[in-house]
């Protein structure tokens, strides 16, 4: 039995109340006015002013920028653009909210997702591993109910977070109207729930009957019964998480559209998941808890992550060849917006997200290496937080994003929440699935 | 210079895996191992060193890489940049989406069919080469272990092999090493 140290639940608590009061003293900076959006920005445009003089004086680079900025101001037309700088100000303590809340669920469903296809596919390696990925899911409850009260506050616009719900927006807008009949309110909750009740019943019953068959000594009833709703999870699963990605992201560029969207956020949640599942292992192994977890098995978890980063690229740059090739105008934005305003997000997570654990899991001796697989862990699951933040910040916060105050303590909140719920449902059953049919094929497994 | 090798005939893996250890525990020589199909964990009991046939693969793939990105760099930037349905041919990163696909086959294609060829060439490989087969029965259902006899008593080895559970035994002299 895995027990809860002091140290940890100390830790997470403090990570929850640090990151709480960051995000109060976030929600209490945004401007509540155009006026104040005008006082924030002439302070630093006074700032900006100043060292475009100094630079003027040596060259005329200083005077354009200030003849482009007086010719800006001209088109937007007085107030307008304030408003608009406004508005994205207020969304971004909610969006950096968002992002972290979904990042972190994205993680729970992740493991549901290979938990599923373990039992699915009868694999004979990760039975071992199944107690970690069940304590994982067990985020899936409070994360999904967190993600579930932001997502009904923006579905009924008390935030700006999603153009469609605002009445104003769709009254003038012929596609957003075209659109209502999905992407309203009320059916958005309803899908919401539709999908999240699922998941959870899935890994109710999952967690039970894998109890269960730890008490079953003489047959496998709990696990065939589990390996039957694992089937029609994933089948379940695969509609539910793509229709979920459009509601969830893709909505918030709602004239925006992508085929193979569901497929690209599945792929980073089930990378996510993996990497989660191989941190959590390696850190348990290291307190001693897991003696039948050998360097194999992390090895194979290796291989997933490294497998799964390289579809995550091939359906980033699928979904990224396809519409900059084409270049419909329509279609284009949504690239052109992100590489303007958020270059280096958007590429650095290219860097992150593939290059690295390309060059750093390839070789096979580095996959047992534990530091080498953390080291890679951290920068993928950091790599697919900007990922999601990448998707999310552009159509809610556009060029007004900073990854400041607002963002990092929305992390910390729910990285706080994460690990108290994670390390806790460790506590609740022994770490070794013993009823498992496979298990003495997991404890044995070598490659 | 001929030499005396002793060819042992098992008819299980396990226990010629067994033999492979005790033989190698006694400090004699194994020359070779015949086995009609793959003997997992065969290599690391008679001591073989890893293959390195993944890191030249990695570096073939470099080799490809490269070439498709100087031919297409040449080509479609520097030779004659024409505008092709308003693709932006100024620089190579301008237009690297359109040649990514072939970046990636080309490195594939080489990594793949280099690695091939160094493996034929490594293990000696061709067509109309004469097999190199001590005993037909070893491509079926028999497994052959050939130890180098030297300067050991031969009687005594044939005896010892004879132990680790060999079906036939058979001493061998050798026009010349193949190796």
């Amino acid at each position: 039995m895995y027990t809860l140290s002091n140290r940890l639940r100390l830790f997470s608590i403090i990570l929850m109340v640090v990151g709480l009061v960051g995000l109060v003293v976030g929600f209490a900076q945004r401007p509540g006015s155009i006026q104040e959006v005008k006082e924030m920005m002439a302070a630093h445009d006074a700032h900006g002013g100043g060292h475009g003089e100094s630079h003027a004086e040596k060259s005329d680079h200083g005077k354009e920028t200030h003849g482009e900025k007086a010719h800006e101001e001209d088109a937007h037309g007085g107030d307008a653009h304030y408003e608009h700088v406004l508005h994205q100000l207020q969304n971004k303590p909610w969006a950096s909210l968002y992002v972290a809340a979904f990042f972190f669920f994205m993680i729970a469903l992740g493991v549901l997702a290979f938990y599923a296809i373990q039992f699915a596919s009868q694999s004979g390696w990760s039975p071992v591993l199944f107690r970690v990925m069940e304590a994982i899911t067990a985020y899936l409850v409070p994360g999904g109910i967190v993600l579930f009260v932001i997502l009904a506050l923006s579905g009924f616009h008390i935030n700006h977070l999603f153009v469609w719900a605002d009445p104003k927006v769709v009254e003038h807008d012929a596609l957003l109207q075209g659109k209502a009949s999905w992407l309203n309110g009320t059916w958005f909750i309803i899908r919401a729930t539709f999908f999240l009740a699922g998941w959870m019943l899935y890994r109710h019953f999952a967690v039970k009957y894998s109890r269960l068959q730890d008490e079953d000594s003489t047959g496998n009833k709990w696990y065939k019964k589990s390996f039957k709703i694992s089937a029609a999870f994933l089948v379940f699963f695969i509609y539910t998480e793509s229709m979920a990605s459009w509601d969830w992201i893709m909505s918030f560029d709602p004239h925006w559209f992508s085929t193979l969207f569901g497929w690209y956020v599945f792929a980073s949640l089930f990378v996510s998941g993996i990497t989660t599942i191989a941190l959590l292992t390696i850190y348990l192994k290291s307190k001693g808890y897991l003696e039948f977890v050998n360097n194999s098995h992390i090895h194979d978890l290796a291989k997933f992550m490294f497998g799964i980063s390289v579809f995550w690229t091939y359906l980033w740059f699928s979904q990224f060849m396809l519409i900059w090739y084409s270049n419909i105008p329509e279609e284009v934005t949504y690239f052109i917006t992100r590489i303007e305003d958020y270059n280096l997000p958007f590429f650095g997570m290219l860097v992150m997200n593939f290059i690295f654990p390309l060059l750093v899991l390839m070789n096979s001796d580095f996959k047992r290496v534990n530091w080498f697989v953390v080291m890679a862990g951290i920068v993928i699951l950091c790599g697919h937080y900007i990922d999601i933040f990448n998707m999310i910040m552009p159509a809610t916060v556009g060029k007004s994003w900073f990854i400041g105050i607002s963002e990092i303590s929305a992390v910390l909140l729910f990285l706080g929440l994460f690990l108290f719920v994670v390390f806790r449902a460790l506590t609740k059953a022994p770490l070794l699935a013993k009823g498992n049919p496979y298990i003495e094929e997991s404890k044995h497994f070598h490659y | 210079m001929a030499s005396k090798v002793i060819h042992a005939l098992y008819i299980d893996d396990d226990i010629l895996m067994d033999a492979v250890k005790k033989v190698r525990t006694e400090h004699y020589h194994i020359e070779e191992v015949y086995t009609p199909f793959p003997v997992h964990g065969l290599d690391k009991a008679m001591g073989l060193p890893h293959t390195r046939l993944a890191i030249t693969a990695f570096l073939y793939g470099c080799v490809g890489l490269t070439i498709a990105t100087v031919m297409m760099n040449h080509i479609m930037i520097e030779d004659w940049p024409q505008n092709i349905g308003g693709k932006p041919s100024f620089s190579y990163l301008e237009n690297m989406p359109s040649f990514v696909p072939i970046m990636f086959e080309l490195t594939v294609f080489f990594a793949a069919h280099l690695m091939v060829i160094t493996f034929y060439m490594r293990s000696k490989l061709w067509p109309f080469k004469k097999a190199e087969n001590p005993d037909v029965r070893t491509t079926d259902d028999y497994f052959l272990m050939e130890v180098d006899a030297g300067s050991h008593d031969v009687d005594h080895l044939i005896s010892f092999l004879g132990d680790t559970g060999a079906v036939e035994i058979k001493v061998i002299d050798k026009e010349e090493d193949n190796h």
